[in-house]
């Protein structure tokens, strides 16, 4: 096996470091990201470049990043050589995008250790550098993007401007090329039926609030996604200030909210937490949508401090290890839906059991 | 529930955007949303580029915009008109080329024009190994596009050269080459 496969499945093998619930305020916050959008000033943008350009560009940017500190220990995937399934697992792990994920022209991804840093080439730009980390972490993961994007601005000519800063294929990004965003969990917002109120004055600051995959009642596992919306005019710093503070008004309501539940509905809450880690550990076929909205439940009790519950970390992996592509590699082929839910379930029990120390 | 796209399988992948402060769902069947490039991730973070051009757009006659489609990048070759299609634009130089346009829409996405972030940080006395090779790339891409092949081919070794003398002293380390 070469030093490139070997490393990989190690990656496969590990659940992604940002879920392990370790991070400052993961009680609120599952993950936090900053992602930077670069180009190469002598080449067309990724959709309008040919074969041989974008080649060039895999080529120029991995031996630039070999030379850095921050890409000093990763290794390149090209995803022409990643098989579909292993592409799709990447993709749940949110290490590369969809539209990088579709492997047809010459595209790749760097990795550092620990899925912290990672940088994808020929994206919808050229580079697209990303830095994860666990919980409420936005100085840490943007001196972590900038460190890596200064060095690698000392061997590669990025296109620039002095007028419009960073330029990029969209123009959404044009400027500093920023997104940061958190991950932030407010499940007792929405219990309270207090979200919207919330979720409207977020986006009035001119932030962007987006969820993962929900249903009507109980919107996608209480999770939102806030992030800056706009790169120019605001400096990286400013933009990251902004963010920070709003997410941090919007963690002060939810904590309000959790104690408003614990005071008037402290029963009506703990039998909500313990009937959706029930089904957890006892299911014997379920869909990821109900994972998710059932691990909400589990996560705001372990948040509120009830006993006996599953550690976060655990919890927090199982959003990601309950997913089709991770699932299927986990359990050995490709399965149906139907089937997908049978092993989805095995896989939640045994590893409800596991942190329980009991069998499943 | 039925998927809203093929309405014969399940709806079995729900999705729920917001955006500007409307939320709207969609249930579909994994095949679908497989087929329609749908993912139950948050990548589609796809800011509403068609509306912000229609808006801009309206603030002009016919005319105007059918000589506004018409500008071309000198670099890449892209119209304006494409651009207005697709959002994406497709090299440096558009941003020169249709700097006229673009103002007022960066103004209309940002609420600003002008970058206040960071400038790369180059250096300016060493020409790192990897630059030379981006930029020996790029000539590399000019010579075979008029045909120069003597040139590319002796650009084609300088850069094999300067590859080499980057792998060299990590000779048996297997790492983001």
């Amino acid at each position: 096996m070469s030093d490139t496969a070997r490393r990989f499945e190690e990656v496969l093998n590990r659940p992604s470091p940002w879920l392990d619930g370790a991070g400052p305020q993961s009680d609120l916050v599952v993950s936090t990201r900053i992602r930077l959008a670069r180009n190469l000033s002598g080449v067309p943008f990724t959709h309008r470049a040919r074969e041989e350009q974008l080649q060039g560009v895999v080529a120029s940017v991995s031996s630039a990043a070999s030379s850095t500190n921050a890409f000093r220990e990763s290794f390149l995937l090209r995803m022409n050589e990643v098989g579909p399934l292993d592409r799709q697992i990447l993709v749940e792990r949110h290490l590369v995008s969809h539209e990088l994920g579709d492997g047809a022209r010459p595209r790749g991804i760097l990795l550092g250790p620990e899925e912290r840093l990672s940088l994808m080439i020929n994206e919808e730009d050229h580079l697209r550098l990303q830095a994860m980390a666990s919980g409420f972490q936005l100085a840490g993961a943007w001196a972590v993007a900038d460190k890596a994007d200064d060095e690698l601005a000392d061997a590669l000519d990025f296109a620039f401007s002095e007028e419009m800063g960073y330029l990029t294929s969209c123009p959404t990004n044009t400027g500093t090329g920023m997104r940061a965003s958190v991950l932030v969990h407010l499940p007792a917002l929405v219990l309270l039926q207090e979200i919207h109120k919330v979720l409207k004055s977020v986006m009035q600051v001119g932030l962007n609030v987006r969820g993962l995959y929900g249903e009507h009642s109980d919107v996608m596992g209480n999770l939102f996604q806030v992030s800056n919306q706009t790169t120019l005019g605001q400096s990286e710093r400013e933009s990251i200030e902004s963010l920070d503070r709003v997410a941090r008004q919007v963690m002060e309501t939810e904590v309000r909210a959790r104690e408003r539940l614990v005071r008037d509905a402290r029963i009506q809450t703990e039998d909500k937490v313990w009937r959706a880690y029930g089904l957890l550990r006892y299911c014997r076929a379920v869909s990821a949508q109900e994972v998710i909205n059932l691990c909400s439940a589990v996560r705001l009790g372990i948040s509120l401090g009830m006993p006996g519950l599953a550690p976060l970390r655990v919890i927090n992996e199982l959003l990601v290890l309950t997913q089709p592509a991770h699932l299927q590699r986990t359990f050995g082929g490709e399965l149906t839906p139907a089937e997908r839910n049978v092993y989805r379930a095995q896989l939640v029990r045994e590893r409800l059991a596991a942190a329980e120390g009991t069998g499943a | 529930m039925l998927c809203q796209i093929c309405g014969k399988n399940p709806a079995t992948v729900h999705f729920t955007e917001i955006h500007d402060n409307k939320m709207s769902e969609l249930h579909v069947c994994e095949r679908c949303a497989e087929e329609k490039g749908l993912h139950s991730e948050p990548a589609k973070q796809k800011f509403d580029i068609a509306a912000v051009f229609a808006d801009v757009m309206n603030s002009m006659t016919t005319t105007e915009e059918e000589r506004v489609g018409h500008v071309q990048c000198p670099r890449c070759g892209l119209l304006y008109s494409a651009f207005k299609e697709t959002g994406r634009l497709g090299c440096a130089e558009c941003y020169s080329a249709f700097q006229f346009q673009l103002r007022p829409l960066l103004r209309r996405i940002h609420g600003d024009t002008r970058h206040k972030g960071k400038t790369p940080a180059r250096d300016g006395e060493v020409v790192s190994i990897a630059r030379q090779v981006q930029r020996l790339y790029d000539e590399l891409q000019r010579a075979v596009e008029r045909e120069e092949f003597e040139r590319a081919a002796e650009v084609r070794d300088e850069i094999k050269r300067l590859e080499e003398q980057e792998k060299a002293p990590r000779a048996g380390v297997e790492r983001s080459k």
